[in-house]
C-alpha cells in the first residue's frame, strides 16, 4: 500500500524548469532513496513535500488524501518531517529546551525543570541515543544534533520522515547509529525518504529508489536487489563512468613540503609529514581526528605552539596566512559556505581576491581588464557553470563554487603546495570527476597536494600515499597499493572505542 | 525576457527614480524649493553628512559600525579652534584636528580588529569618551576663533558654489574610485561579505579594518573643522546624533548592514533624499518635532523595501 504519492509534479523557477512531471510512490515501512546529481531536483521536491514551495502542476497524496500545502505548517500538520542538510535548531539552548521548545512544562510560569529533564531523557533513550539533556546544542557534534532533530520529528508524531544528505558530515560510527535508527523507524511503519550521494549507503539502507536527472525522473527501482552500483551511477550521470577516480601513476620528484613538529591547541601532539613534488597525499581520519586542525596550523590560519613548515627546503618567512600564500602554499577549506566563498560577491571577485596583487597597478589600483581575463579564462578552463563572471557566487552549485575556489589558487603565479580539505563534499558525481582531474593536472606540474578527506574510497582512489590520523595524532602511513580499507580504518579508529556517540 | 530585463533595470535604479520623482514633485508643489539659493542651501546642509557618509559606507560595507563620528566632529572643531588660538596658525590647527581624528579612528579600528571587541560597543565607548574630551578641553564652552583666514575654508565660494560642497563632491569622487577601483575597496567588500573566507583567501582583514576606521576618523575631523569654520567657533556639543543621520543616509542608499554591498551612487542619492526631505519640511514650516517622525519613517520604509528586494533575490 502506498502511503505517499507524487503525481505529475512540476515546478518552474524564472528561466528554469526545476521539476517536470515527477510521479512515484512510497510505501509504508520502507526506505525510499532519492538519487541524482546536485541540481537534479531532489531538494526542490523535498521543499514541495515540506510545503516550502508550491508546485505549478501535479498533486501530492498523503495517506489517500490529496494535499495542497500552502506553507510549511500545513506539511507539519499532515505528519511530514523534513530533516534538511542545514539543521534547524537553537544552538544556545539545551537539548531539552530544543525538544520542548514552546511547550516546556511549567507551573505558575516557572519551568518544571526536573520533570522536563526526565522526560527528555526517556525520549532520547527510546530512540537509543545517549545525549545529555542539558548539553547545549552548539556543544554537540553534528551527528548528535541530527539525532536531536530526528527525535523532534518523532515527537511530532510524523509519519513521513525525509532525510536530506544526513551523513555528509557524520563520522563512520555516527552514520552507523543513524542507520540503526532509520531501520528502527522503518520497522515502526514510518515512510522514510533518504537522499544521499553515497551509493553504498543507499544499497545498505534503501528498499526502493528513484533517480532524478535535470528535473526529470529517469528511473524507478521498486527493489534494489540485483542492481549494480555502476548502473545507478550511469543513470544518474547519463553517461558511462568506468572509473570515477581516473587515477594514473605519476613521476614523483624531490620533497616539496616539509612539516616538522607542528603543534597547536587543537591537536594532541607535534605532527610531522612531508609531500614530494607531484605527489597527492590523502589525509584520512574520522570527524574530529584533527586533520583539518593540523592543516590550519600548517597554513597559518591557527596559532602554532611549535613547528616549522619548509617549502623546497626553505622555511616560510613568517607564521601568517599571507606568508604561506606568498611562498606558494594555499588552502581550500572544508566548509565552502562559511570559509571558502564570499557569497554576496561575484564569481570574478572570488577568483581574483588573492591573485589580483600580481597585476594591481601602483600597488593600489585594481586592473579590471586582467581580472576579467583571469576570471573568464578559469570559467572556461574548469567549465564553471555560471551565466557570466558577474554572477554572485552563492547562486552557483557546490561543485561550481569549489571550482571557483580552486581557480583562485590556480591563478597564483607560483603555486607549490595545495592543501584541500574535503575536496568533493556535497558535490555530485560528474563534478567530482572534474575536480580530481584538476588535482591530477596540478600534480603533474609538480605541485605537492595534501587532500584531507573523510571518504575512504576517495582517499584510496586518488592519493599516492595515505596518512591516517586519530584523536589528534598521525597514527600511520600507507603507500598506494598496500593501502586497503581495513588497514586504513583500523588506524583511524580509537583503540578503546566505547559504543556511544562521542562529541567531535 | 525583454520585459524582465527592463524591470531589473528599473529595480536597480529605483532609488534614483524615487529621488527624481520626489525632486520633481517638490519643485512644482513647494514654493521657493526649485531656486538656486535653495539648492545651494540644500547642498550646504548635507555637505558634512555627505563627507562622512563616504567613509561610513566603507565601515558598513565591511560589516562594522561607527557611532563615534559625531563626537569626533565636535572634538575636532574644538581642537582646531584651540590650536589656532594658541599658535596663530590655521594650517597647524587643521593638521592637529585631522591627526586627532586619525588617532581616534585608529584606536577604534585597533580595538575592533585586534582585540576583537564588537564595533557597536567599542565606538559607543569612544563616542562617550571623545565627547567628554571635547567638553574637558573647552571647559564646556564654545571656543571662538579670532583668526579671519580660518573662515575662508567654510565660507569661500568657487563658481557660485560654497567650498564645503566642493569638498563633499571631491569626497564622493575619491571614495567612489577607492571603492570600485582599488584593492582596498574590493577588500573592504570581501571582508564585509565573509570575514573568515577573506582571511583564508589571504586578505589582510585586520589592517583593512584599521584603515577603514582611521580614514573615517580623519574625514569626520575634516567635517568638524569645516563646521567650526562655518560657525566661526568650535562647539563641544555640536553634531549630536550626527552618526545616526550618516548611517541613515547610507542605509537609505542601499548599503547593507550585513556587509558586502555598497555603491557610491546609492550613498549620494541617500544623502540627497535625506537633505531634500529635511529642506522641504523646513520650507513648508513643519514643526521640528514632526520632522523626527518623518525622518524615522523614511528610514524604516527604505530598509523595508530593501529587505523585500533581497527576499525576491534569495528565492
Amino acid at each position: 500500500m502506498s502511503y505517499l504519492e507524487f503525481r505529475s509534479i512540476s515546478k518552474v523557477f524564472p528561466g528554469v524548469r526545476a521539476l517536470s512531471d515527477i510521479s512515484f510512490k512510497v510505501e509504508t515501512g520502507r526506505v525510499h532513496g532519492l538519487l541524482g546529481e546536485n541540481g537534479a531536483g531532489k531538494s526542490t521536491l523535498m521543499k514541495i513535500l515540506g510545503g516550502e514551495y508550491i508546485p505549478e502542476e501535479g498533486e501530492l497524496i498523503v495517506g489517500g488524501e490529496v494535499r495542497r500545502f500552502q506553507r510549511s505548517r500545513d506539511a507539519i500538520d499532515a505528519g511530514i518531517a523534513i530533516i534538511h542538510q542545514e539543521l534547524q535548531y537553537v544552538p544556545e539552548l539545551t537539548v531539552m529546551e530544543n525538544l520542548l521548545l514552546g511547550r516546556l512544562p511549567s507551573k505558575f510560569g516557572f519551568v518544571q525543570k526536573r520533570q522536563a529533564i526526565a522526560w527528555t531523557r526517556t525520549q532520547l533513550q527510546k530512540i537509543g541515543v545517549d545525549i545529555d539533556p542539558l548539553a547545549k546544542l552548539r556543544d554537540l557534534s553534528i551527528g548528535q544534533r541530527q539525532m536531536v532533530e530526528i527525535c523532534k520529528a518523532i515527537l511530532r508524531d510524523a509519519k513521513v520522515i525525509a532525510l536530506d544528505e544526513p551523513t555528509s558530515s557524520l563520522s563512520h560510527r555516527e552514520s552507523e547509529i543513524l542507520f540503526r535508527l532509520v531501520r528502527e523507524l522503518k520497522a515502526q511503519g514510518k515512510v522514510m525518504i533518504y537522499i544521499s550521494h553515497r551509493l553504498e549507503e543507499v544499497f545498505t539502507l534503501c528498499d526502493s529508489a528513484t533517480i532524478f536527472r535535470d528535473g526529470r525522473k529517469v528511473a524507478d527501482y521498486p527493489s534494489l536487489t540485483g542492481i549494480t552500483r555502476d548502473e545507478l551511477v550511469n543513470r544518474m550521470v547519463g553517461r558511462e563512468i568506468s572509473d570515477i577516480f581516473g587515477y594514473q601513476p605519476r613521476e614523483l620528484g624531490e620533497t616539496r613540503l616539509e612539516v616538522r613538529g607542528m603543534h597547536g591547541r587543537k591537536i594532541a601532539g607535534p605532527a610531522s609529514f612531508s609531500v614530494r613534488r607531484g605527489e597527492i597525499v590523502g589525509f584520512f581520519g574520522l570527524v574530529g581526528a584533527g586533520r583539518s586542525e593540523l592543516m590550519q596550523l600548517v597554513y597559518g590560519a591557527d596559532k602554532r605552539m611549535a613547528g616549522e613548515v619548509r617549502i623546497d627546503g626553505k622555511p616560510l618567512p613568517g607564521q601568517g596566512i599571507r606568508d604561506a600564500i606568498r611562498s606558494g602554499l594555499v588552502f581550500c577549506p572544508e566548509d565552502r559556505k562559511e570559509h571558502g566563498i564570499i557569497g554576496c560577491r561575484s564569481v570574478s571577485e572570488n577568483i581574483n581576491i588573492s591573485c589580483r596583487r600580481h597585476y594591481r597597478q601602483a600597488h593600489f589600483f585594481v586592473n579590471d581588464k586582467a581580472e576579467a581575463e583571469t576570471a573568464d579564462g578559469y570559467i572556461k578552463l574548469l567549465r564553471i557553470k555560471t551565466p557570466n563572471r558577474q554572477q554572485k557566487i552563492r547562486f552557483l552549485s557546490g561543485g561550481n563554487q569549489q571550482k571557483a575556489i580552486l581557480s583562485r589558487w590556480l591563478a597564483e603565479q607560483d603555486l607549490r603546495v595545495l592543501i584541500i580539505d574535503e575536496p568533493t563534499r556535497g558535490i555530485d558525481v560528474g563534478a567530482k570527476n572534474e575536480i580530481y582531474a584538476v588535482l591530477y593536472e596540478l600534480a603533474a606540474k609538480g605541485v605537492a597536494i595534501v587532500m584531507v578527506s573523510s571518504e575512504l574510497p576517495e582517499v584510496l582512489g586518488v592519493a599516492d600515499r595515505v596518512v591516517v590520523m586519530c584523536q589528534g595524532r598521525i597514527t600511520g602511513e600507507l603507500q598506494r597499493g598496500q593501502a586497503n580499507e581495513q588497514d586504513v580504518l583500523s588506524l583511524a579508529l580509537p583503540v578503546s572505542d566505547a559504543p556511544q556517540l562521542q562529541a567531535a | 525576457m525583454n520585459k524582465a530585463k527592463w524591470l531589473r533595470h528599473l529595480d536597480e535604479y529605483s532609488l534614483i527614480l524615487i529621488f527624481i520623482a520626489l525632486f520633481v514633485v517638490l519643485s512644482f508643489t513647494v514654493e521657493y524649493f526649485f531656486s538656486w539659493r535653495n539648492m545651494i542651501g540644500l547642498a550646504l546642509s548635507v555637505s558634512q553628512i555627505g563627507m562622512v557618509a563616504c567613509t561610513m559606507m566603507f565601515c558598513l560595507a565591511s560589516r562594522d559600525f561607527d557611532l563615534s563620528i559625531g563626537s569626533t566632529v565636535a572634538f575636532a572643531g574644538v581642537l582646531c579652534a584651540m590650536v589656532i588660538n594658541q599658535t596663530g596658525s590655521v594650517t597647524l590647527g587643521i593638521l592637529a584636528s585631522l591627526v586627532g581624528g586619525g588617532i581616534i579612528g585608529f584606536i577604534n579600528g585597533a580595538v575592533i580588529a585586534k582585540l576583537r571587541i564588537n564595533a557597536l560597543i567599542t565606538t559607543l565607548a569612544t563616542m562617550e569618551m571623545v565627547r567628554g574630551l571635547a567638553y574637558i578641553a573647552s571647559n564646556g564652552q564654545a571656543v571662538g576663533v579670532s583668526k579671519e583666514s580660518f573662515f575662508v575654508l567654510g565660507n569661500a565660494e568657487f563658481l557660485g558654489i560654497p567650498s564645503p560642497v566642493w569638498i563633499t563632491i571631491l569626497c564622493f569622487i575619491v571614495f567612489g574610485i577607492m571603492l570600485n577601483k582599488t584593492v582596498y575597496g574590493r577588500n573592504t567588500l570581501a571582508v564585509g561579505g565573509n570575514p573568515d573566507a577573506s582571511r583564508l583567501a589571504g586578505v589582510n582583514v585586520d589592517t583593512t579594518r584599521i584603515y577603514i576606521f582611521l580614514i573615517q576618523g580623519v574625514i569626520a575631523a575634516l567635517a568638524g573643522v569645516i563646521l567650526a569654520s562655518r560657525i566661526t567657533s568650535g562647539q563641544p556639543n555640536a553634531a549630536q546624533g550626527f552618526e545616526l543621520n550618516v548611517i541613515s543616509a547610507c542605509v537609505l542608499g542601499g548599503v547593507s548592514l550585513m556587509g558586502g554591498r555598497a555603491t557610491m551612487s546609492g550613498v549620494i542619492v541617500g544623502v540627497l533624499i535625506m537633505g531634500t526631505v529635511q529642506n522641504a519640511m523646513n520650507l513648508l514650516n513643519i514643526d521640528a518635532f514632526y520632522q523626527y517622525l518623518v525622518r524615522g519613517g523614511i528610514l524604516l520604509a527604505a530598509v523595508l523595501i530593501d529587505q523585500l528586494k533581497n527576499r525576491g533575490q534569495a528565492d
